[in-house]
């Protein structure tokens, strides 16, 4: 069962794998953008970890909660506000709940992809998160509708969202600083895109575990 | 008054613009420099944003001038999480941040409203320099 208990230990597991991956990270964004994706994420996750232990007693919602505001005052970049607002609106979407199941995970899904479409003002397909966000959640929602074993489901949308990032290489960025480099861009993955699989990969796992 | 934050990655601009403005409206001082992160480095940071609408904000209106990306999201983050504490009249003005802001703040200084102040922000944006 994924109590929180569970969330807690899976949001460690995302604060350590994001910050190993730092470097990886900056050399994307020193590509297209500023390099300092890497650095930020380093910054708001090493935050967050220091803060876990006060979220001792909370309910999952309180813990997601205070994951997006120490994002969010922490972070520094583009990616604060966003992944502030994926957890907040997970936040939204487990409010009174002691565990989480798949459809929670799919509506904690469907609200974070809208935030962070209003969010960034920007959708699929022009090379920012979203194009690994929305093919993980639509992979999710077809093989649900295939019947597949959730499980299963979750390793077919964790290929969809590395196939997202590949994707994210072949376009031209319209949104964020990569935008000022136009056709350059193009060859590039997305940083935003790849702390995203990183993401979505901790929370595949919970779930598959779970 | 109508109250200005300036938002800005760089601390330095902020207070760069903060010192242009000192000049031409020295006796305005209902603005409040938000550059860079928490702990001033390059970046923007929401909860500062929203203690900056905060101090500048007499109830006459605040505008938010912004300079590039994830200033825009920081500040409409912070409006979002004023919307719960019932401030209200809070634009993100449309605009260059340092010509913006000296239209702005000349404005503010003579008490004009907050739609006049979005106006010269406005101006600023038309304005051709040669």
């Amino acid at each position: 069962m994924i109590n929180r208990e569970t969330v807690v230990k899976t949001i460690e597991v995302i604060s350590d794998t994001i910050i190993e991956n730092s470097e990886m990270l900056n050399d994307l964004d020193r590509a297209i953008g500023d390099a300092d994706h890497g650095i930020n994420m380093k910054r708001g996750f090493e935050k967050v970890k220091s803060i876990l232990d006060d979220t001792q007693g909370k309910a999952i919602s309180e813990v997601f909660k205070t994951v997006g505001m120490t994002l969010l005052t922490s972070v520094g970049g583009a990616s604060g506000p966003l992944y502030a607002t994926v957890f907040l609106k997970f936040a939204d979407q487990c409010k009174d709940m002691d565990s989480l199941d798949a459809a929670t995970y799919e509506n904690m899904l469907n609200a974070a992809i809208e935030g962070i479409k209003k969010r960034g003002k920007s959708d699929a397909g022009c090379k920012t998160m979203l194009d690994v966000w929305i093919p993980y959640a639509d992979t999710l929602k077809s093989e649900k509708s295939l019947g597949t074993d959730f499980s299963i489901a979750l390793g077919k949308s964790v290929e969809a969202a590395h196939d997202g990032f590949e994707y994210s290489k072949t376009i031209v960025a319209t949104k964020g600083r990569a935008s000022y480099l136009g056709e350059r861009s193009i060859g590039h993955g997305d940083p935003g895109a790849a702390s995203t699989v990183l993401i979505l990969e901790s929370l595949s796992a919970m779930f598959q575990e779970g | 008054m109508v109250g200005i934050v300036l938002v800005s990655h760089s601390p330095k601009i902020a207070e760069g613009i903060l010192e242009l403005i000192g000049q031409m409206a020295p006796d305005y001082n209902q603005i409040v420099a938000c550059g860079g992160t928490a702990e001033g480095d390059i970046g923007t940071d929401p909860a500062g944003i929203m203690e900056g609408i905060k101090k500048v904000n007499d109830g006459q209106g605040v505008v938010i001038l912004v300079d590039i990306g994830s200033a825009i999201m920081s500040a409409e983050m912070a409006l979002e999480l004023l919307e719960d504490t019932g401030l209200s009249d809070i634009i993100i003005a449309d605009g260059p941040i340092v010509e913006g802001a000296l239209n702005a703040s000349v404005s503010a200084s003579i008490g004009a409203s907050l739609n006049d102040v979005i106006a010269a922000v406005d101006d600023a944006r038309n304005l051709s320099k040669l």
